[in-house]
């Protein structure tokens, strides 16, 4: 069989986290009741006039800065004309022909350990639409037009990503990126970073590159990666049965693992953009730039150096921890209440990492409270609960989010310090096993693990095995 | 008139707009039409090579607001244009999600 080459280009549209809409002053807070954060302007009453948010501007510059673009100093807007339920204008405001950041680039680190360059071809502002819900009661569409004006920001790569490995890296640099940036939280679940993605396929060494389709409604990693292989082969199979490959917009249903054709690219996508003539041109001194590069706020590179110094961590511990902004902000945080560097970094790397691998989860997903960490922490340092227990406790927080203390409290799981109870458990055991003391008496030391366990077993996990190994240890060799 | 407009094009114009146009109406619009692109084309036999594209007719740039909720609840309102609603959205026709 031929060898094929994967050419894949991404579309990304980041939801910026500004307080208001793009161009009204309508809240973006997630979750209102239905059309309760709209106004003339977002519901595209005819007379309204947008007028551009400051914010969003510093944002799509800040992004373009930190991706290597040059910024478009005299750049503007312009109208796309298409008619949709959840596009009240029938229009919408985006950049064509002068947008804000081109020609940047990230570097991601590939596979085979290497370092590879995805390039930026451009960034622009746009508004984001309507949401539309199916009525399960009826035969219609329910529009609520809260998300409608929702400032945008799409950042369009060049082709050069060849596998899915090398789209998910581009993918995680360019959310830690943006997370640092403090521009968007950038969650595919909750659709506040959306990546629609371009492949084609070619025969490797070729020179031109294949028929390209663009497949959208990717809101995880894992469907990302589904979805292109899924691609791959669907056109490799094209091509090998000597059919053609169609440019068109396809759907990825993540349950099927299948996409299916939207809409064909022959028939209308003629958006006869045209100058927005509401808004007025956006100049960027080198002033404004300056501003905004000062105000930029800790990045990756200078949290990892901070975290060695202010908190003594492990250089290894410090590259993991701030890997990813909320993962960074949950050490913070949890650290701040308990001020145990170290036992919180081990905390997230060795068990939150363990559970997120588990259950198949994304760091953006950790949703415990630094809280209840800091508790669990202060439990183990006082020695309230021992350090199995300590696990078993942390899995319900990590799940869960449960109060440690009351739950500890309520199960019965503290550490029993009470001598006379262990000692005459201990007591016991060592009645029950003359076996194992006359191995540990006749020098075999290693035979104190077996009684430590039954100990432990008896207590139901309750003990310090410190203690336990102690008080052991004294009536052996008494 | 140097610019003909097709019968297709106009068909395909009015498809782009959401237009229905009767038979006149259509002969209408592609006279009208036409003489727009020439028009144009008489605008563009000046030179402009040398020319910056102007992006506003108003010598204005930079008009920005900040970044603070000022609007409330707008969901009446709103509401009060839409053809059909149920509870606070409004009824559309069904549409692929």
């Amino acid at each position: 069989m031929k060898q094929y080459e994967t050419v894949i280009g991404l579309e990304v549209h980041v939801e910026l986290a500004t307080k208001t809409k793009i161009f009204c002053g309508c809240s973006t807070a997630f979750g209102g009741a239905p059309n309760s954060h709209t106004c003339p302007v977002c519901t595209g009453m005819p007379g309204s006039l947008p007028v551009l948010n400051k914010k969003v501007v510093e944002y799509a510059v800040a992004v373009g800065l930190a991706t290597n673009c040059t910024i478009t100093k005299n750049c503007k807007f312009d109208r796309k004309n298409y008619f949709y339920p959840d596009n009240p204008q029938n229009y919408q405001i985006s950049q064509l022909y002068l947008p804000i950041c081109r020609n940047g680039g990230i570097e991601i680190e590939t596979e085979a350990g290497g370092k590879k360059t995805i390039g930026i071809r451009e960034i622009h502002m746009e508004e984001d639409a309507g949401k539309l819900v199916h009525d399960e009661w009826g035969e219609n569409s329910l529009v609520d037009f809260n998300r409608s004006g929702v400032p945008l920001i799409e950042i369009v790569s060049e082709p050069d990503m060849r596998s899915a490995e090398e789209v998910i890296a581009y993918l995680e640099k360019l959310r830690m990126i943006i997370q640092y940036l403090g521009a968007s939280d950038c969650k595919l679940q909750e659709g506040s970073m959306r990546a629609d993605v371009n492949l084609s396929v070619r025969e490797a060494g070729a020179e031109e590159f294949g028929t390209r389709t663009e497949m959208k409604n990717l809101n995880s990693f894992k469907a990302i990666s589904r979805a292109i292989e899924g691609e791959r082969e669907r056109q490799i199979d094209l091509i090998e049965a000597g059919e053609k490959v169609i440019q068109e917009t396809r759907r990825w249903d993540d349950e099927k693992e299948y996409s299916y054709a939207m809409r064909s690219k022959e028939d209308a996508q003629d958006y006869r953009y045209f100058p927005e003539p509401d808004l007025v041109p956006v100049l960027i001194s080198d002033e404004w730039l300056e501003e905004i590069k000062a105000a930029q706020p800790e990045f990756q590179s200078e949290k990892m150096e901070r975290y060695q110094t202010e908190f003594g961590l492990p250089e290894y511990d410090a590259g993991i921890i701030t890997s990813n902004k909320h993962l960074a902000d949950i050490f913070e945080q949890t650290n701040a209440i308990c001020n145990s560097p170290k036992k919180v970094s081990n905390w997230l790397m060795v068990e939150t990492m363990r559970l997120l691998k588990e259950e198949d989860m994304d760091v953006e997903e950790i949703r415990f409270s630094p809280e209840n960490l800091a508790k669990l922490i202060k439990l183990t340092e006082e020695k309230v609960i021992n350090s199995s227990v300590a696990k078993e406790v942390f899995e319900k927080i990590f799940h869960e989010d449960i109060d440690p203390e009351s739950y500890v409290e309520e199960k019965g799981l503290k550490t029993v310090s009470d001598d006379g109870a262990l000692r005459s458990t201990i007591e016991k055991i060592v009645a029950e096993n003359p076996k194992s003391v006359e191995d540990y008496k006749s020098g075999k030391k290693k035979a104190i693990g077996f009684l430590v366990g039954q100990t432990m077993k008896a207590m139901q996990g309750k003990a310090d095995p410190g203690m336990v190994n102690q008080i052991l240890a004294e009536i052996l060799d008494a | 008139m140097a610019n003909v407009i097709s019968d297709e094009t106009i068909e395909y114009v009015g498809i782009l707009a959401k237009l229905e146009l009767s038979s006149e109406e259509k002969e209408a619009a592609k006279k009208d039409m036409g003489e727009m692109l020439d028009y144009i084309d008489k605008l563009n036999e000046l030179d402009t090579s040398s020319v910056e594209p102007m992006s506003h007719v108003f010598p204005v740039h930079n008009v920005f607001r900040e970044d603070e909720v000022t609007n409330g609840d707008g969901h009446e309102d709103a509401l009060k244009n839409a053809p059909e609603r149920k509870e606070d959205t409004f009824v559309v026709p069904k549409t692929i999600v």
